[in-house]
């Protein structure tokens, strides 16, 4: 079950967690409560799944460069294809969606050169073509998330 | 632009700030900096934009947000900007991009919807399409079914070896 603490801190430190020697000092501050119950949330929040973690978020191609691949899988290979796709440390999105096109995962290289070859492996590995979506233009991209945590 | 200290502490603090009493002089520890210069250097990369924003990264599905809807319309390159821009600005619209067309796929511009149930997903989108003008473009929803990885994106000017 989620606390306030939990849903407070859920909601409101996705853009600006504080950027000072105690970080968590100063969310307890502004909450309240102390620096231990703060941290204490977020080891909870963090080992039961709920945040995947505090960090920063990067446009995509400043570092590296990334793509969406989607490929089209017989359900009973699905699982072990997918499996094989996770494995790799340079995919780092995975899923499958209803349709004909039904694995869609990211790939994410420190160059074009290395996507490339990383996604040629995946096709060699899984026996199956990949369609590659680059990204060309971001109109908006992963600025947050207001939760409605009423019911959780 | 980035120099290789950036670097170096960004391929540290993407794999998530320690939950620790000070936790930007951890990070210093583990790319040899100063705390204070951890500090400074993620300011003004968040201030270049290069950062885009530092906070908690939630995980959807674990919060009850489990109808994700991907849909992706075929609209003219000359109109895109102009409908990415207007799709943005609807709160419980995550993410909106374009991508490049390909021989079996005609779609370029890509909009992500989290929410609690499909219903409501379905819903937001007729709210998106009235609003947006995009009735009339080919478009197509993909819901998700199974998350088989789901991870922030790691960056790393390392080369990556897998077997």
């Amino acid at each position: 079950m989620l606390s306030p603490l939990h849903k407070q801190l859920l909601n409101d430190y996705q853009h600006d967690f504080p950027l000072s020697a105690r970080p968590y000092q100063d969310i307890a501050e502004q909450l309240g409560v102390s620096e231990a119950a703060v941290l204490a949330a977020f080891n909870e929040l963090n080992d039961n799944g709920f945040i995947s973690r505090i960090g920063p978020v990067i446009p995509p191609n400043h570092i590296g460069v990334s793509a969406l691949v989607a490929m089209a899988v017989p359900e009973a290979q699905l699982q072990a294809v997918a499996d094989k796709i996770s494995a790799y440390p340079e995919v780092n999105h995975n899923y499958e969606r209803e349709h004909r096109l039904n694995l869609w995962f990211v790939v994410i290289a420190n160059d074009t050169e290395h996507l490339h070859a990383v996604i040629k492996s995946i096709e060699q590995d899984t026996a199956f073509p990949a369609m590659l979506l680059p990204m060309l233009d971001d109109f908006f991209i992963d600025l947050g998330f207001k939760l409605e945590l009423n019911h959780a | 632009m980035l120099d290789a200290q950036d670097r170096q502490l960004l391929e540290h603090i993407q794999l998530g700030l320690p939950i620790c009493p000070q936790p930007y002089a951890e990070i210093g520890r583990l790319c040899d900096m100063a705390e204070t210069e951890v500090i400074e250097r993620l300011s003004r990369l968040k201030q270049q934009g290069l950062i885009k924003r530092l906070g908690v990264i939630v995980k959807h599905r674990q919060l009850g947000y489990r109808a994700n809807a991907m849909t992706v319309w075929n609209v003219p390159d000359h109109l895109i900007k102009q409908l990415g821009g207007h799709i943005s600005r609807f709160a419980f619209v995550t993410l909106c991009y374009q991508r490049p067309r390909q021989p079996e796929w005609p779609y370029n511009l890509y909009c992500m919807i989290h929410g609690k149930d499909r219903a409501t997903v379905l819903q937001q989108l007729e709210q998106l399409v009235d609003a947006c003008g995009l009735s009339s473009f080919d478009k197509e929803i993909l819901f998700s079914t199974r998350c088989f990885k789901q991870r922030g994106a790691i960056y790393t000017t390392k080369v990556l070896t897998h077997g």
